[in-house]
């Protein structure tokens, strides 16, 4: 196993949950390998129910595999003295904005996660202040979160998993309740730490948030069922229709041309893109 | 919009008295409280009185927002005050029938409706010049010796910090449901107190269940962000006495002694 290239090593893993009360037991996840590389920007998509929010409580070792095996930068989730590793390096931002902000302040807020892994003060100082000013919320940093809006609140979240210096972070549907401003504030926030190294896993149903990662993996009924890069997946418009997922419009689009007779590259799959394309064209 | 709401009775500023520790304060107004009890006479509440004024000075709160604070416990007050005047016996000034009022009566009514006066507004000078967060962060400290005898120091205080994060969601979450029945037809506003209590119940239980869930995201939240309970913490603002405590702590000696010579000597 190569430590530097892989962060995420995920090796048949299924996942069951067991209702108590109709003794049975639903299988969430059903034998998925996968692997991440390091710095790499990958979605993962899915309805509701596809195992996809599952699969990512599990590589934060906030839920154990049933059977499988999940390492973490070489770590294993199941190792309960490798516990804290694997989640400071694996860090997570969640769905809901207000239900995980825990402090009153701003920068309180953002040190929780530093003051738990007993990092000195005056460092935990510099890592908040750097973390408010990578999520742009740095004059905010007194602030009360029920004060700021829904993407604000979401970027503090991201600042307090940033400030614990993840090599990954894992993001749970982090724009679903979010207005289409603070989606596009947290989309450019995710784009920025990309580029700065650090690895970076979205799980969305936006399909257009999907088509600006490098990789897109589409999950259904627990299992992986396509994979590869928006341009590859895209282009199999029928299929991801049969799975009942919508494709990004910008895709829609040039589906609706090509059938008219304009020759739209397949390569478009992002609204920039069409734009660019479309304003070339007399 | 109900979001606005301030929280406790912070009152917000600068002075001195704001940027004392926490610590200071809470100690401080320990102190007081105490003393306030070791008073015998008038002579001593004057100390008192005087002291209370020097803080609120500096303090800069003004005295209308502080006896505000003095009308929620009102009643308590008169009644002190009426039950002292005709409960205690001694030299009858005036009587009717069984309701008598006598000359210690109305000394002790005095007496103790001042001291209870003058404690309510030393503790509530504690809340009005220290935030919530910062009064949670001192009580944790000062409770930290005790944790050796099993009281849970941080716990309490990690509850608090979440308690007051939290009041302004569930306010909010009150708004949603309230107008979410409100549209079916739900009436919260006509009827006698029984009544409009009543229509509080189907309020609540959405309440508590959106309660529950709201903490079982945060507890998940939390424990993906490392946290382990307060085994090997450490706080991004580490409390720090500075001059200024120890002059507070200095005038609070001084302030014990004259009430404590003034016990004795007087």
């Amino acid at each position: 196993m190569n430590l530097m290239e892989t962060i995420i090593r995920i090796e048949n893993l299924i996942f069951e949950y067991k209702r108590e009360e109709e003794q049975e037991v639903v299988r969430a996840i059903d034998n998925v390998s996968l692997e991440i590389p390091r710095g790499s920007f990958t979605a993962i998509i899915g309805r509701n129910g596809s195992g996809k929010s599952t699969l990512a409580k599990n590589l934060n070792a906030l839920l154990l595999p049933t059977s499988g095996e999940i390492w973490i930068d070489g770590y294993n989730t199941r190792d309960p003295e490798s516990l804290w590793q694997v989640r400071q390096r694996a860090g997570m931002v969640f769905q809901n904005p207000d239900n995980q902000l825990v402090s009153s302040i701003v920068e309180d807020d953002v040190a929780f996660g530093p003051e738990n892994l007993a990092i000195p003060p005056d460092e935990i100082r510099i890592r908040v202040d750097e973390s408010l000013k990578a999520v742009g919320m740095y004059e905010e940093r007194k602030k009360a979160p029920h004060l700021l809006s829904g993407g604000q609140k979401q970027r503090i979240a991201i600042a307090g998993v940033v400030a614990m210096k993840p090599q990954c972070i894992i993001l749970d549907e982090p724009t679903a309740m979010l207005d289409p401003r603070g989606r596009d504030e947290v989309m450019a926030i995710m784009k920025k730490l990309h580029q700065e190294g650090i690895t970076i896993l979205l799980i969305t149903h936006f399909m257009e948030e999907a088509a600006q990662a490098e990789r897109v993996i589409i999950m259904d009924q627990g299992r992986i069922c396509m994979d590869g890069t928006p341009e590859e997946i895209f282009a199999r418009s029928r299929e991801i229709r049969e799975l009942s997922l919508d494709v990004p419009l910008p895709v829609e689009l040039a589906e609706g041309l090509r059938e008219n007779g304009i020759p739209v590259p397949r390569s478009i799959i992002t609204t920039e893109e069409m734009v660019d394309y479309l304003c070339q064209l007399k | 919009m109900i979001r606005d709401i301030t929280l406790g009775q912070y009152y917000p500023g600068e002075s001195w008295i704001h940027k004392l520790d926490p610590r200071t304060k809470i100690i401080g107004t320990f102190v007081f409280l105490v003393a306030l009890f070791l008073v015998k006479d008038f002579w001593g509440f004057l100390v008192a009185v005087a002291g209370l004024a020097l803080v609120i000075g500096i303090s800069r709160v003004p005295l209308s927002f502080i006896l505000k604070g003095l009308k929620p416990v009102f009643l308590i007050i008169l009644f002190t005050f009426v039950i002292n005047m005709f409960m205690t016996k001694g030299e009858t000034l005036v009587g009717w029938g069984f309701l008598v009022i006598t000359r210690e009566g109305l000394y002790n009514a005095f007496f103790m409706g001042v001291r209870l006066v003058l404690l309510i507004i030393g503790s509530s000078l504690l809340t009005l010049t220290t935030k919530p967060i910062k009064l949670t962060d001192g009580i944790e400290n000062l409770l930290g010796p005790l944790k050796k005898i099993g009281v849970p120091a941080h716990e309490l205080a990690m509850m608090m910090t979440i308690a007051l994060r939290f009041i302004p969601t569930l306010l909010e979450e009150t708004d949603k449901i309230m107008k979410a029945q409100m549209a079916r037809g739900a009436d919260f506003e006509s009827g006698n107190l029984l009544k409009r209590a009543k229509s509080l119940v189907p309020l609540l239980i959405p309440l508590f269940i959106s309660a529950f869930r709201i903490a079982q995201d945060l507890a998940m939240a939390m424990e993906a962000r490392c946290y382990n309970g307060g085994e090997n913490r450490t706080r991004m603002n580490a409390m720090r006495y500075s001059r200024r405590d120890f002059l507070a702590a200095g005038a609070m000696i001084f302030f014990v002694v004259l009430i404590v010579m003034e016990r004795n000597l007087i």
